[in-house]
């Protein structure tokens, strides 16, 4: 009698995270057939391939930034099934539309998070723990320095700090990811304190989003756009753009980034930023360790940040956990990574 | 204690140097005079010598974290400073003081802390953690483990003083000199109403020179400048008044103990002051800089040391003579004294030399007189602009390093570890090894030198190439080629090679050498100066 070789649910090939049953990928890092997509984010969700599947409120985003794709939306929760294996999305917590996708064959059930956060921001469906057997994780910030404080105090500091470079005659020059945190801050900010621009790229992705999340009225800057119409105002930008002549636009201003890198002072020190706001749209350490707990796994394979650390911690405390390598990159403390949008 | 760790994280946030001066200036208005006395103590080096190990306070602190010490140490090396890892793991207490200590209480308690069991050490320094909110937690492990690294330099603060007391900058550096501690002094009595005693062994501040970095052509006349060798030893100042003698040196140690045959200088008249460089001299010779160091290392300078390794002072400046203060007098006229000086008392034996004054004619004599200093035993050569006066620290323009070529050789690079501070996270600091047959044997440890950029570059290729981890460092594959640089060469018996380099830093990134083109470990020796 032939033995059958044992096949995982899912494996880690070099063009991403494969499902050999149904023959589909989850978030492929080279162009595929099918490809399952946990998020936005340009290391998920990447160009080429010839058939998306993705949550629903993430379909608009996909095409935003992909342009014409061929692109099926699903629900949060709903089954679909290729070839007798079984899928759903779930909230994830990361940005609007970011899921973890479950997979199950014959009752053993495989989750892979995509990126997370376990609080939630109030722009986007919170963090949903899913049982399963083996949990493939991100853990971006994987070591135990890292634990947020608060975000509404976070927003509360931004705010404040707004409205004293306002009372300065300063501009001020937020700095977040064009795709989540952007209008996760864009959210937060109080229009009482003075006039809201965003650059391009975050004005049009948060357009992408006007139906879906609540914003405070806002102007995109154009060319046009004069010092003096920004003197005392805030000003929204991507990373990528927080280097470039259109600086010089801007007058006096005063710049602040908001990253959960900013809690350490190398990674603070290391931009020359005025002001820091630790905000992040992943996991921290007490979220990472709640999340594996919540779902009841055996096994945990982590894919992106400390990984070997985590992988480490967590075979000491009585998981079964491993580190596959992939392409994700997680949140970028380098402006230079970040792909524009 | 909270306008500390405040004035700490605004200095800490900011690279603007004004900014940092108004801080600090702001500070020392509206803090108590006691523990405006403790941050000048602690920003000019002054810390109390270490309570506990850094190994004891990593173990407390993993333990009251819950984490295995293997997870901290992890932590500890990405983010790259100590103090900054315990205030992050630590948990936040709900029993926070409501009023947290004032910086001198603080201070007072570390240094009461020193003589104590490790158990009576181990509480007290777990409730400050516990009991002091995340920036106060780091603010007091800083004050335990010392380092602020905030970009306040020693005239920066001085700056803020002389701003905070309406005070002029020149005589606060002065009074700031010496080996005072908070215990020692008052605030008043340092900076607003010295002791005239205390005057008396305080040594004036140095003069401090500045890298030339351009073509010398640029700084105009020849004729303007004086021309000496820059000496490689130990910087001193030498005071002699009331018939006492004073050696300092330029960290502001009082190292007469260390120099005892310097007491021969009390033959020099009341009220001289010399600014010069200690140097190892034996047989009529200037030796290596490494004689030196068996002088500085020692605690008890026995008879036999005295003979092994004798010093001279070779002076090239005269701050005071005769009692009065020659400081505000042009470079050329305190020469010209220092030489009629020397003259005058050239024939009482004692262990000096006057550091000549070289011909400079034009720069192409001064070029070969800079070709000539490594066989003299000097760095190269020093540049003091002849009209100006003594300045205190470093002021640009008056005095300028002008060094000899570096030594360098072709190196591969072969482990790497995380760097710190701004560099945390990257690796940074790196290993190199040259070629002994087919074995690559280390030579050097090199962390500066490449941009930014490149440190990525590396940093990526690190992490893409790793053979072998070992705790923090990780074993790449040879693949980079790198110049490196050094100052000094000497044999020695504690490096694998054979030899000892100073200051090796990076000068540039090979990417047109292959591994097998880097030098040999012959050619390093081939470099010893016999």
């Amino acid at each position: 009698m032939k033995k059958k070789k044992y096949r995982p649910l899912l494996e880690f090939t070099s063009k991403g995270i494969y499902c050999r049953l149904a023959d589909v990928y989850l978030d492929p890092w080279r162009p595929v057939k099918k490809a399952l997509i946990s998020h936005g984010h340009a290391d998920h969700a990447r160009w080429g391939h010839q058939n998306y599947i993705t949550q629903q409120d993430n379909v608009p985003i996909l095409k935003h930034r992909l342009g014409a794709i061929s692109i099926t939306g699903v629900p949060y929760g709903a089954t679909f099934v290729i070839n007798n294996v079984k899928f759903s999305f779930h909230p994830s917590g990361h940005v609007l539309g970011a899921a973890q996708i479950r997979v199950e064959h014959l009752g053993e059930v495989w989750v892979f998070t995509g990126d997370f956060k376990i609080k939630s921001d109030g722009i986007t469906p919170p963090f949903e723990p899913v049982r399963c057997h083996t949990f493939i994780t991100e853990c971006t910030f994987g070591i135990p320095v890292f634990n947020w404080p608060n975000p509404r105090q976070v927003h509360d500091q931004i705010n404040q700090w707004w409205a004293t470079n306002k009372n300065q005659g300063k501009t001020s020059l937020l700095i977040g990811y064009s795709l989540g945190k952007a209008q996760r801050l864009l959210h937060y900010l109080d229009p009482n304190i003075g006039t809201i621009y965003t650059h391009n790229a975050v004005g049009k992705m948060s357009q992408v989003m006007e139906d879906k999340i609540k914003f405070p009225k806002y102007s995109i800057l154009t060319p046009e756009t004069t010092k003096k119409d920004l003197a005392g105002c805030l000003v929204l930008a991507p990373p990528a753009a927080a280097e470039g002549a259109w600086l010089k636009k801007l007058g006096p201003y005063s710049s602040g980034f908001a990253s959960g890198w900013m809690l350490t002072r190398g990674a603070r020190r290391r931009r020359a930023i005025d002001q820091s706001f630790v905000l992040s749209d992943h996991a921290d350490w007490p979220g990472l360790l709640a999340a594996v707990e919540a779902t009841q796994c055996q096994n945990v394979i982590t894919t992106h940040g400390y990984t070997d650390i985590f992988a480490q911690y967590l075979r000491e405390k009585g998981w079964n956990a491993r580190t596959e390598k992939t392409d994700y990159e997680g949140e970028v403390l380098e402006t230079d990574k970040e792909t524009a949008l | 204690m909270i306008a500390f760790s405040n004035l700490i994280q605004q200095l800490d946030s900011t690279n603007k140097t004004n900014d940092k001066v108004q801080a600090l200036c702001a500070y020392f208005q509206n803090t108590p005079h006691q523990d405006a006395l403790w941050t000048i103590a602690l920003l000019s080096h002054r810390r109390p010598s270490r309570p506990i190990t850094t190994t004891l306070m990593r173990e407390w602190a993993a333990e009251v974290a819950g984490l295995p010490l293997w997870l901290f140490e992890e932590s500890y090396h990405i983010v790259g400073d100590l103090a900054e890892t315990i205030a992050l793991v630590v948990p936040e207490s709900q029993i926070q003081h409501k009023d947290p200590p004032a910086l001198s209480d603080i201070m007072e308690e570390i240094i009461a802390l020193k003589g104590q069991q490790e158990a009576t050490k181990k509480k007290y320094i777990i409730d400050q953690w516990q009991s002091l909110n995340a920036l106060q937690r780091f603010t007091f492990n800083k004050l335990l483990t010392g380092g602020f690294r905030i970009g306040i330099s020693q005239k920066l603060m001085t700056r803020a003083l002389a701003q905070a007391l309406d005070m002029e900058e020149n005589h606060i550096a002065h009074r700031l000199m010496g080996q005072w501690t908070p215990q020692t002094t008052t605030f008043d009595q340092l900076l607003r109403n010295p002791n005239p005693e205390d005057l008396l062994s305080k040594p004036y501040p140095f003069c401090l020179a500045h890298a030339l970095q351009e073509a010398p052509q640029k700084l105009g006349n020849t004729t303007d400048w004086i021309v000496e060798n820059k000496w490689d030893g130990m910087r001193g100042q030498l005071i002699i008044r009331k018939n006492k003698w004073y050696c300092w040196s330029r960290g502001e140690e009082l190292i007469s103990d260390k120099f005892p045959e310097f007491e021969a200088f009390l033959s020099l008249p009341d009220g001289t002051v010399l600014d010069g460089e200690i140097l190892p001299f034996k047989n009529g010779k200037i030796q290596n800089f490494a004689l030196l160091q068996k002088r500085i290392g020692r605690k008890n300078i026995s008879a036999k040391l005295l003979k092994d390794a004798p010093v001279i002072f070779m002076i090239y400046d005269l701050l005071e003579w005769q009692g009065t203060d020659l400081r505000g007098q042009p470079t050329r006229q305190r020469r010209e004294l220092l030489e009629e000086m020397f003259a005058q008392y050239k024939n009482s034996a004692l262990p000096w030399q006057l550091s000549q004054a070289l011909p400079s004619t034009s720069w192409e004599a001064i070029t070969v007189e800079r070709q000539k200093a490594t066989e003299k035993h000097s760095e190269g050569l020093m540049l003091k602009k002849a009209s100006a006066p003594y300045g205190v620290g470093r002021k640009k323009g008056d005095w300028w390093k002008w060094k000899s070529d570096p030594l360098t050789i072709d190196a591969v690079l072969t482990y790497a570890m995380r760097g710190h501070g701004r560099r945390t996270n990257l690796y940074t600091d790196y290993t190199f090894g040259l070629w002994q047959g087919d074995v690559l044997v280390t030579f050097a440890k090199a962390y500066s030198g490449l941009t930014d950029e490149e440190f990525r570059k590396v940093d990526a290729f690190v992490k893409k190439n790793t053979q072998d981890r070992f705790g923090p460092v990780r074993q790449v594959t040879p693949q980079l080629v790198f110049e490196i640089a050094f100052e000094g060469i000497a044999p020695s018996t504690r490096h694998k090679s054979g030899v000892a380099v100073r200051f090796p830093r990076i000068l540039r990134w090979r990417h047109d050498k292959k591994i097998e083109d880097a030098n040999t470990v012959d050619d390093l020796k081939a470099l010893l100066v016999p």
